[in-house]
């Protein structure tokens, strides 16, 4: 992962806490002041304000800008975890519907990210503590076409279909989703839950995915993630904050006016054979990807960032990366065939014998889906014997419009578009 | 970004500004240095982070909650509120009744906000109660509603329709609000 951007830095709540203010406010005013002390400030004492002498604030005072040019979450670094929630709108909802649960929903947004509570918050205590919490929303064609029929981007629709596609309707499409990430899974949860309860009104969930990483701490800062079968998955990467990024991720003077600013996600519920993988050995799980289970370098390399020398042989005259390496099969001439991903873990609860349901949320987000991921994902679907063990079995394309400023909401340019 | 948590203030220049209309005859003074003292209770008057529950019509009423903020050195007393969406409006209290349950009535007097302080209206505590809805409340829904204060001047605020199971408390032996 790249260095954070400018406008990401995750800030930390400034010592002066409203709490603080409104007690020491209230000593000054007297009598009167006892009223202050309401329920909003019982909340506030809540707040876990007290840190022991000579340890580090705790890192869930961290906030990250809910405001901006672009949403936040998506060049963030990646927190801890994730949960994507899928929504189908009602019938009924019209554009004057979905203008109503955007700015429901962006109101909530911006108030949960800073570590204060939601309104109509039930559990208000819960979301004093952000975590770096941000929340992403992205539009699927059924909602773009509600608003804005002529403004739809000509990719926002299904992928093609790959033949190593196992899809379940429980884990694809939807006309909104709402990525609510943390560094903290109590925060996650609360936050989803006053979102999706915004939604009860419109629509209906279609489908909600949990994702983890490492937990926050657990290893430096940008360490590239493993993925459950082991491997350091995202080495070859986009890195925020790079002209490349910009160009390649943000939608920029070809994308429908209201996504400027904005980009695609493609969001695959990518399963994982992991008792197959048991019954493979190391060297033949390193041939399958093209790099050490160690440290993530090429096998031409020694160090993970290394470039793999695709064109180095064996002594017996083979290619030391296979023909059918995952690495090989996703690098692509081409510079514009390029995406930045933002992947998670899964691992479900199975009770018997009937092994693990575990895989890769995988996300990425382009400017154009069509012209950047479905190239990659052609070459990765006609031979990559990493297909022998993994199987998407989801996949949703949304286009996730810019950020907005403060009293405005998330997705408004695409009424009057 | 702010070194304290955001907040939302909602106020309605127009009625702020009907409210200063009684002034405009006043001899014209020199610009103060200082903010001047509110001449009506009114103007010293905020409400943050409103919001009313969503109710059908059927259901017929509903509350109004957030937190009125007085900036004023002296108390302000609010004695009426008014909304379009709604035939009655009262301020009501959520009381324990004589068989021990919670029980919502209107508040004699009004609320009193205190001087530099707030008067929080909130679920099963103080709130304004919109009754006799003329349609349906439904989340998203903006619904504008006017606080009157002791002196007789007004002010105004809006605040957002949202999606709440709670404030269910009993009113007069009848139930209100939504039973799902």
């Amino acid at each position: 992962m790249g260095g954070p951007h400018p406008t990401d830095e995750p800030q930390r709540e400034g010592r002066l806490s409203r709490r603080g203010l409104l007690l020491g406010g209230g000593a000054a005013a007297g009598a009167g002041a006892a009223l202050l002390i309401g329920a909003d400030a019982l909340v506030r004492a809540a707040r876990p304000d007290a840190t022991p002498e000579g340890e580090p604030a705790p890192h869930g005072r961290d906030v990250v800008p809910f405001h901006g040019p672009h949403q936040a979450g998506i060049h963030t670094p990646p927190q801890a975890h994730a949960k994507f929630v899928s929504v189908d709108l009602a019938k009924e909802v019209d554009a004057e519907g979905v203008r109503r649960l955007l700015v429901l929903l962006s109101d909530d947004a911006a108030r949960l990210t800073q570590g204060e509570a939601a309104l109509a918050d039930s559990e208000p205590e819960l979301a004093l503590v952000p975590a770096r919490l941000t929340v992403t929303f992205g539009f699927g064609r059924g909602l773009v076409e509600r608003v804005a029929p002529d403004a739809v981007p000509s990719w926002l629709r299904p992928l093609p279909d790959f033949a190593t596609d196992r899809l379940r309707s429980e884990w694809s499409g939807g006309d909104l989703l709402v990525q609510v990430c943390a560094d903290d899974p109590v925060t996650v949860a609360h936050c989803a839950r006053m979102l999706t309860k915004d939604v009860r009104a419109f629509g209906t969930v279609r489908w909600a995915q949990d994702g983890f990483r490492r937990a926050r701490g657990s290893e430096a800062a940008g360490t590239t993630m493993r993925n459950l079968m082991g491997q350091v998955d995202g080495t070859v990467n986009l890195e925020p904050g790079t002209e490349d990024f910009d160009r390649l991720v943000w939608a920029g003077a070809d994308a429908p006016a209201w996504l400027r600013g904005g980009t695609g996600v493609v969001v695959r519920r990518i399963a994982m054979d992991l008792e197959g993988w048991d019954r493979l050995d190391r060297p033949g799980r390193e041939e399958a990807v093209g790099r050490r289970l160690s440290d993530g370098a090429p096998l031409t390399g020694e160090r993970e960032h290394d470039e793999p020398d695709f064109a180095a042989l064996t002594p017996l005259g083979f290619p030391r990366i296979a023909e059918y390496a995952h690495i090989r099969r996703a690098r692509t001439e081409n510079p514009d065939e390029r995406i930045f991903r933002r992947a998670y873990n899964y691992d479900v609860p199975v009770a018997g014998t009937a092994g693990h349901d575990a895989g890769l949320l995988f996300v990425s987000y382009q400017a154009d889906v069509e012209r950047q991921f479905v190239p990659i994902q052609r070459r990765l679907d006609e031979l990559d014997l990493l297909n022998e063990w993994v199987s998407p079995i989801g996949s949703a394309v949304f286009a996730v419009p810019p950020g907005c400023e403060e009293g405005g909401f998330v997705g408004e340019g695409l009424f009057g578009a | 970004m702010h070194p304290r948590p955001r907040r939302r203030t909602v106020t309605t220049m127009a009625v702020l500004a009907l409210a200063l209309v009684g002034c405009a005859q006043a001899e014209p003074t020199a610009p103060e240095q200082s903010a001047p003292p509110a001449t009506t209770q009114a103007e010293a008057i905020t409400v943050e982070d409103a919001w009313i529950k969503a109710v059908s019509e059927e259901e017929g009423m509903t509350g109004v909650f957030g937190s009125i903020v007085n900036s004023a050195g002296q108390e302000a007393e609010l004695v009426a509120a008014a909304s379009a969406v709604a035939a009655r409006v009262e301020l009501h209290e959520v009381v324990t009744g004589d068989d021990g349950n919670a029980l919502m009535q209107e508040k004699e007097g009004g609320f009193t906000v205190p001087a530099e302080g707030r008067h929080p209206l909130e679920p099963g505590a103080d709130h304004i109660m919109l009754m006799d809805l003329g349609g349906d409340l439904a989340p998203g829904d903006e619904v504008e509603v006017t606080l009157e204060f002791s002196d007789g001047s007004t002010t105004g605020f809006t605040a957002p329709v949202k999606d709440y199971e709670g404030a269910n408390e009993n009113y007069g032996g009848h139930d209100h609000g939504a039973e799902e």
